[in-house]
């Protein structure tokens, strides 16, 4: 029997209730967000449950929302279960100024380096990671370039307007660099 | 020589401390840009360190800045061994964020061009584990094939190695005569040449000796590490994107999963020679089901996404519209958040695209697949050989461009 949607839902509402909040379809792939020291506890579940079965971590990347007080930072989890063939995305929300996440590499140990990219680029704090450092960029770098404030361009360049290509100044003001 | 003090020899091992070996960035063996700092007993590898990001370009920033169809030269750049697989994933992306469906036509010719792509990435990975074990001449029968494939790309879209390939809802242009007759011949020719490359390597006692138990993956450890692709299929999963979530009508074709059994360099050798054959029966089988369907159709009717082609943009108002629209970013993306995937030749490659209704991607994240299942790389080398270290690393089929993305 194929693993659907509705009853993946209806398991993790009947273990969870109301803890799981923001529940989303787009494109058939279940969506829903944890309470942030709930994110070991909701995987551990979709892990261990005979039905469920979710045991392949696809993705583990982050998303950074600078207009979502109080969590601001989001961790996105892709699992999978091999099985039945079904998806399933998991987020975390923390915010900006504490972004405490428990870490997923005692369940996955494919969790490990992106983790470590999602630190290096997001700056989560994945608590109890046995190795949290940078990965791709240097290690002397002392701020988190995913981050929105960051814009792509040279704030202090004024004579390049990109506002007709790509985003102009409108998404994040520039960073004050001096 | 270096003191590990937390490594304990053996008590059998003649030296009393172990070697600090460096291998990379830039060596023979690493083909591409990274590091391992390898502690070695003699010639046993002890522990490995891998360091990466050398060629780190921050596309995912720079995604996050460019309007969409700026984006595809960005994912040429991830694995340029199959530059197109990484464009028409993108490019398939938005076009499922946007609800649009292709012609059956524009799906066959993206299944030629994809599969002719893993052919071309499974041939430099195979004939170079070849060169790393010392054989030479077999590296030298097929790799002129890369080279025909190459220019099929270049009839196609006009490049060879950052193809740039295809535009969303379809490709550039039409495949030309030329194109198909080069096509042809590649059908024509290949067989005879992976055919001779197996008899060189597949039975040759001496490669099997080298390559049989060397840097094994069991398939827990391949689960747990997220390892997709040939990797994982060697270690005897059958998982496979384009069978389990199909994408640009892979359902219509008839094919094999060829799985391995222990996951040493020998099984990734044989799944990936196994693959190029069943990639060339799925191009075979496209090219006679587009036999009936219209010629003149290769891309889908959606002009306000597709760029117009630049001919018409010269002599039509309507087709100069559009082409300023799509240039200056002026297309109506809807909001959305989506995951594609497509099977790259090097595993999952998946796209984590959310879109807020603006000219660029809100967060453009790319699943590199080298990037993950690399981390396994020091627990399959552990207690081997060096030389059997630098065979694994080969067959893993590592390219620095996809790793630091």
């Amino acid at each position: 029997m194929a693993l659907t949607n509705e009853h993946i839902k209806d398991r993790l509402i009947a273990k969870f209730g109301e803890q799981l909040t923001e529940w989303d379809e787009q494109f058939g792939l279940l969506t829903v967000k944890a309470p942030a020291e709930m994110n070991l506890k909701v995987m551990q579940f979709l892990y261990d449950d005979e039905e469920l079965r979710f045991r392949f971590l696809t993705d583990l990347t982050g998303v950074h929302y600078p207009d979502r007080k109080d969590e601001e930072l989001c961790v996105v989890y892709h699992l999978h279960n091999l099985v039945d063939n079904a998806r399933f995305r998991l987020k975390v929300y923390v915010p900006e100024v504490k972004p405490d996440v428990f870490t997923a590499t005692q369940l996955f140990k494919g969790a490990n380096w992106m983790e470590r990219e999602t630190y290096d680029f997001f700056g989560f704090n994945f608590l109890g990671h046995p190795n949290l450092t940078r990965i791709l960029n240097v290690d002397e770098m002392d701020y988190f370039p995913m981050r929105k404030q960051y814009t792509l361009e040279d704030p202090k360049r004024t004579d390049k307007d990109d506002e007709m290509f790509g985003r102009g100044g409108t998404i994040a003001a520039p960073v004050n660099q001096d | 020589m270096s003191e590990q003090h937390h490594i304990k020899l053996a008590e059998e091992s003649l030296q009393k401390q172990t070697t600090t070996l460096n291998v990379g960035p830039t060596h023979p063996a690493t083909h591409g840009v990274f590091q391992n700092i390898m502690e070695i007993d003699g010639e046993r590898v002890l522990e490995t360190t891998p360091t990466i990001g050398y060629i780190h370009r921050a596309f995912e920033k720079i995604a996050e800045r460019r309007p969409y169809y700026q984006v595809t030269p960005l994912t040429d750049r991830l694995n340029y061994c199959s530059a197109p697989i990484n464009n028409l994933g993108w490019h398939m992306t938005v076009e499922k964020l946007l609800g649009l469906t292709m012609p059956k036509r524009v799906d066959y010719l993206r299944v030629i061009i994809m599969e002719l792509a893993r052919i071309a990435d499974h041939l430099v990975c195979n004939s170079v584990i070849g060169v790393d074990t010392g054989a030479l001449t077999a590296f030298t029968y097929v790799f002129q094939y890369r080279e025909r494939i190459y220019e099929i790309y270049e009839e196609v879209c006009g490049s060879r190695l950052t193809t740039n390939i295809g535009r969303f809802g379809g490709f550039e242009r039409n495949f030309t005569d030329t194109a198909w007759a080069k096509l042809a011949e590649f059908m024509k020719l290949f067989p005879k040449a992976l055919e001779e490359f197996e008899n060189l390597l597949n039975r040759n006692r001496i490669f099997m000796d080298r390559t049989i138990g060397a840097g094994p993956l069991s398939r827990e450890m391949a689960l747990n590490y997220s390892v997709t692709g040939p990797n994982l299929r060697a270690a005897g999963i059958d998982y496979d994107v384009r069978v389990a979530t199909p994408y640009s009508s892979y359902e219509d074709f008839k094919f094999n999963i060829p799985v391995g059994t222990t996951g040493d360099v020998y099984d990734r050798f044989l799944v990936r020679n196994a693959e190029m054959w069943e990639s060339y029966n799925i191009i075979a089988q496209a090219i006679e089901k587009i036999q009936e369907l219209d010629p003149t159709v290769y891309h889908a009717d959606v002009p306000d996404f597709y760029l117009p082609e630049k001919k018409d943009v010269y002599t039509k108002m309507e087709a100069l519209i559009y082409h300023f629209k799509i240039i200056m970013g002026e297309v109506n993306i809807l909001p959305g958040e989506i995951y594609n995937a497509v099977e790259g030749a090097n595993g999952e490659l998946g796209y984590y695209l959310i879109s807020d209704g603006g000219r660029s991607p809100y967060r453009l994240h790319f699943r590199r697949p080298c990037f993950i299942y690399y981390q396994v790389y020091p627990e399959i080398v552990k207690d081997g050989l060096l030389s059997d270290a630098i065979i694994a690393l080969s067959s893993l089929n590592l390219i620095a461009g996809e790793l630091d993305g």
